[in-house]
């Protein structure tokens, strides 16, 4: 089985420790994963903010580069959900027959948890964390996607790890995109509950699957100087004894990663 | 889509703004959608076939409105054979113009009415009181609304965004101007609340002789209007006066009694959290002894065949108006039900509204943005609505409208140089690098917390993550 990583232009630009962290896991599990580089965008962010015109080159390089894979896995639940829900309709109104033909015989794109636990088999990963956690679930892996129990599933699994539930979990956190932005205020005004229900779980890391989602929360999170740091689930799961997600970024040069490992509990 | 009474609004952004400011306004608004999404959540938990059942609701909601024609002329056939009368209303406008012309015509200057969104949604209480008739709200919320000069906020519950102790205040203030005053020293106490508004409301009822509703159903086969209610100040209304005239959208109409079963299933369960509504009134033209004498039904088109043009946003028109949309929207939840500048609130108005009125206007086109997308409304909704779809499908309206000036919008720019530099991984290493530089000049502890420019408005309230000082990318090809 041909498998590539979509990292998604987000993650790639912003949080590449996320996709370090899910080349680690999957090739622990036993994956060879591969990285086309030609890769860019799903094109969500002009999707869903009303720029289907510019949305159509980003679906026609997404369905090119992964076509002769036999399964994406990407460790964003909303760039999969764009590709599964919408990339069908944006190749359709560019009226070019052979892009919606081919974005209808593209491999499926799954979110990371819906890989591990649907395709791999897997909930125990082998990960080790010993640190008390909460997982949000974000709403398009949620609802759109219907990832369900898996993510917490994988996280139940992890050795040392103190889950705890989030008070009003399928609640938005008020991301939304373009929306952050745009609605500024009322974004901010759902976070603030989030960020409230976070810090009523008493969690000292909070876990999603998308980095969007908790870059925003994130971002209050810090602001308020909570104490309370976010890890995208890919982090956690590749997350062992050996080696722990850094919380830095790695040095610029080959030299190895030297971020201690700060704050493990002792068992 | 005439809306007199919100013209002129600004857009969502800033509405929306004030509401959030609003200490009480946001407890009153949290308190009462987390109560009723909690009792939906249990009444629809009851039932092992409620997803056949939606299914069930949303498959002859489009089965008949791909047949609308059809369907309209039984009803008018039906209607007319029962001894109504039926008038059809192109717009807002002809509506208003019918009603106001069949009250006149009965001598009278007051009418009581049954709570209902078409009438709203054209004005009707403004442009009754402007040919000189006063309407009376006999729904209970919709009397606080209407005592307060309020606007509604909300499509079931109107004033939700009011308390008890504000409620009371309404009573005291303004019932004596309308009719009956309240009692003295009366309390907010829930029991003392609604006895004030019963004895208020009943001598209307008493004295009334022309009764304007909408209706939630018009059955095609028999042309029954339906009418569900929990007060029952509804039915009075419905059988106590000489002359009913009720307004009603064309997307009401539901084939068979069979048909209406579904919805009457739905309705409750959905909007209430009821098994079943107290009550549920249906009348067929008029009857000889029995009800209102004189029956007038005004068909209301006012943009619906527009939208019905419309493949994907038509499924709007599927809405059986029961507000678990509403009770479950974290944007509705926070920014209350005027920011939306419209009758109908929420996550239905924000698809519903730009279709029916357009999107000339500011608050018209900001109404589609008005959404994170979250798909809470989707998973609630008894008829399947798909909103996130239709809101996405708003936007791109939206913007291709804007592509039509002279000079782009920042937006349009900006999305157009992201869309050259997605185009191609190089172009998006090169950007990479830049950001990764300026990245390391402006952030401390990987954190940045203000930025310039439109940026500015996450980092006003969000700290920004400093870009990494290697991309994904450039790992990949340093280590494989
Ligand atoms: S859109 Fe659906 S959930 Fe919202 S009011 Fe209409 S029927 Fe109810």
């Amino acid at each position: 089985m041909r498998i590539a990583l979509f990292i998604t232009c987000f993650n790639d630009t912003l949080f590449p420790a996320t996709g370090r962290a899910t080349v680690r896991l999957l090739e622990r599990l036993g994956c060879e994963v591969e990285f086309p580089q030609e890769q860019t965008c799903c094109g969500q962010m002009h999707f869903n903010t009303g720029y289907q015109r510019e949305c159509e080159p980003l679906v026609r390089r997404f369905t090119e580069v992964f076509a002769d894979y036999d399964a994406v896995v990407t460790p964003s639940g909303s760039c999969a959900a764009m590709v599964r829900e919408y990339h069908g309709r944006v190749a359709e109104l560019s009226g070019d027959a052979r892009l919606s033909a081919a974005a209808q015989s593209a491999p499926k794109v799954y979110e990371l948890s819906e890989f591990l636990v649907d395709v791999l088999g897997v909930t125990d990963v082998g990960a080790y964390f010993p640190h008390r956690v909460t997982y949000h679930p974000t709403c398009h892996s949620l609802r759109m996607l219907g990832v369900g129990e898996r993510p917490l599933a994988l996280l139940r699994a992890v050795r040392g790890i103190d889950l705890v539930e989030l008070p009003a979990a399928d609640q938005c956190c008020g991301f939304g995109g373009t929306f952050a932005m745009k609605n500024a205020d009322t974004s901010v005004a759902m976070c603030a509950d989030k960020v409230a229900h976070v810090l009523q779980s008493g969690a000292e890391v909070l876990c999603a699957g998308d980095n969007s989602c908790l870059m925003h929360i994130g971002g209050v999170l810090s602001r308020l100087r909570t104490g309370v740091r976010t890890l995208h689930l890919a982090e956690i799961l590749a997350s062992t004894e050996e080696q722990p997600p850094a919380d830095a970024p790695p040095p610029p040069s080959g030299s190895r990663c030297t971020t201690p490992a700060a704050e493990v509990k002792s068992r | 889509m005439n809306d007199t009474t919100f013209l002129g609004m600004p857009a969502f952004p800033s509405a929306a703004k004030s509401a959030l400011d609003n200490a009480q306004l946001r407890r009153n608004l949290a308190h009462a959608t987390d109560t009723i999404r909690g009792k939906r959540a249990h009444a629809v938990g009851e039932l092992d076939d409620w997803e056949e059942l939606r299914e069930a609701g949303r498959a002859i909601k489009e089965r008949t409105l791909r047949h609308l024609d059809r369907y309209l002329i039984q009803v008018e056939e039906r209607v007319t054979a029962a001894g109504g009368h039926v008038h059809w209303a192109r717009d807002a406008e002809e509506a208003r113009r019918i009603v106001i012309d069949l009250v006149q015509a009965t001598g009278e200057r007051e009418v009581v009415k049954v709570k209902s969104m078409a009438t709203q949604e054209i004005g009707l209480n403004e442009a009754l009181a402007d040919a000189g008739i006063s309407a009376y709200e006999t729904d209970l919320a919709e009397l606080i609304v209407q005592l307060g000069q309020d606007h509604p906020s909300h499509i079931l519950v109107p004033a939700i965004h009011r308390n008890r102790a504000e409620i009371r205040d309404i009573f005291v203030r303004a019932m004596g101007d309308y009719g009956t005053a309240a009692p003295a020293g009366l309390s907010d106490d829930p029991h003392a609340l609604a006895e004030a508004a019963r004895r208020h409301l009943r001598e209307k009822f008493l004295r009334a002789k022309v009764a304007v509703s909408g209706a939630n159903f018009l059955v095609a086969e028999t042309g029954t209007a339906v009418v569900v209610e929990s007060e029952g100040n509804g039915r009075m209304c419905l059988t106590l006066p000489d002359t009913l005239i009720s307004v009603v959208g064309i997307e009401k109409v539901v084939p068979t009694w069979r048909d209406l079963e579904v919805f009457l299933q739905l309705l409750p369960r959905s909007s209430t959290g009821e098994r079943m509504n107290p009550y549920t009134s249906t009348w067929t033209g008029t009857a000889a002894d029995d009800g209102p004498s004189t029956f007038h039904l005004v068909l209301l088109d006012a943009g619906r065949t527009d939208t019905l043009a419309d493949p994907i946003g038509r499924q709007a028109l599927n809405c059986i108006r029961c507000s678990a949309c509403l009770n479950v929207c974290p944007v509705y939840e926070r920014a209350g039900g005027h920011a939306y500048g419209s009758v109908y609130p929420g996550p239905i108005g924000a698809i519903l509204t730009p279709q029916l009125r357009g999107t000339t206007s500011a608050v018209d086109r900001s109404l589609p943005y008005a959404s994170t997308l979250c798909g809470a409304c989707y998973e609630v909704c008894p008829v399947k609505i798909n909103i996130p779809e239709v809101l996405v499908h708003l936007r791109a309206r939206v913007v291709d409208d804007s592509r039509r000036r002279r000079i782009p919008t920042p937006e349009k720019l900006a999305m157009s140089a992201a869309r050259w530099v997605l185009s191609h991984p190089s172009r998006l290493a090169a950007v990479q690098r830049a950001g990764s530089a300026a990245g390391r000049l402006a952030g401390r502890r990987g954190r940045i917390s203000r930025l310039p420019g439109p940026l500015s408005a996450w980092t006003e309230t969000r700290d920004a993550p400093a870009p990494p000082t290697e991309t994904f990318r450039a790992w990949w090809r340093r280590n494989r």
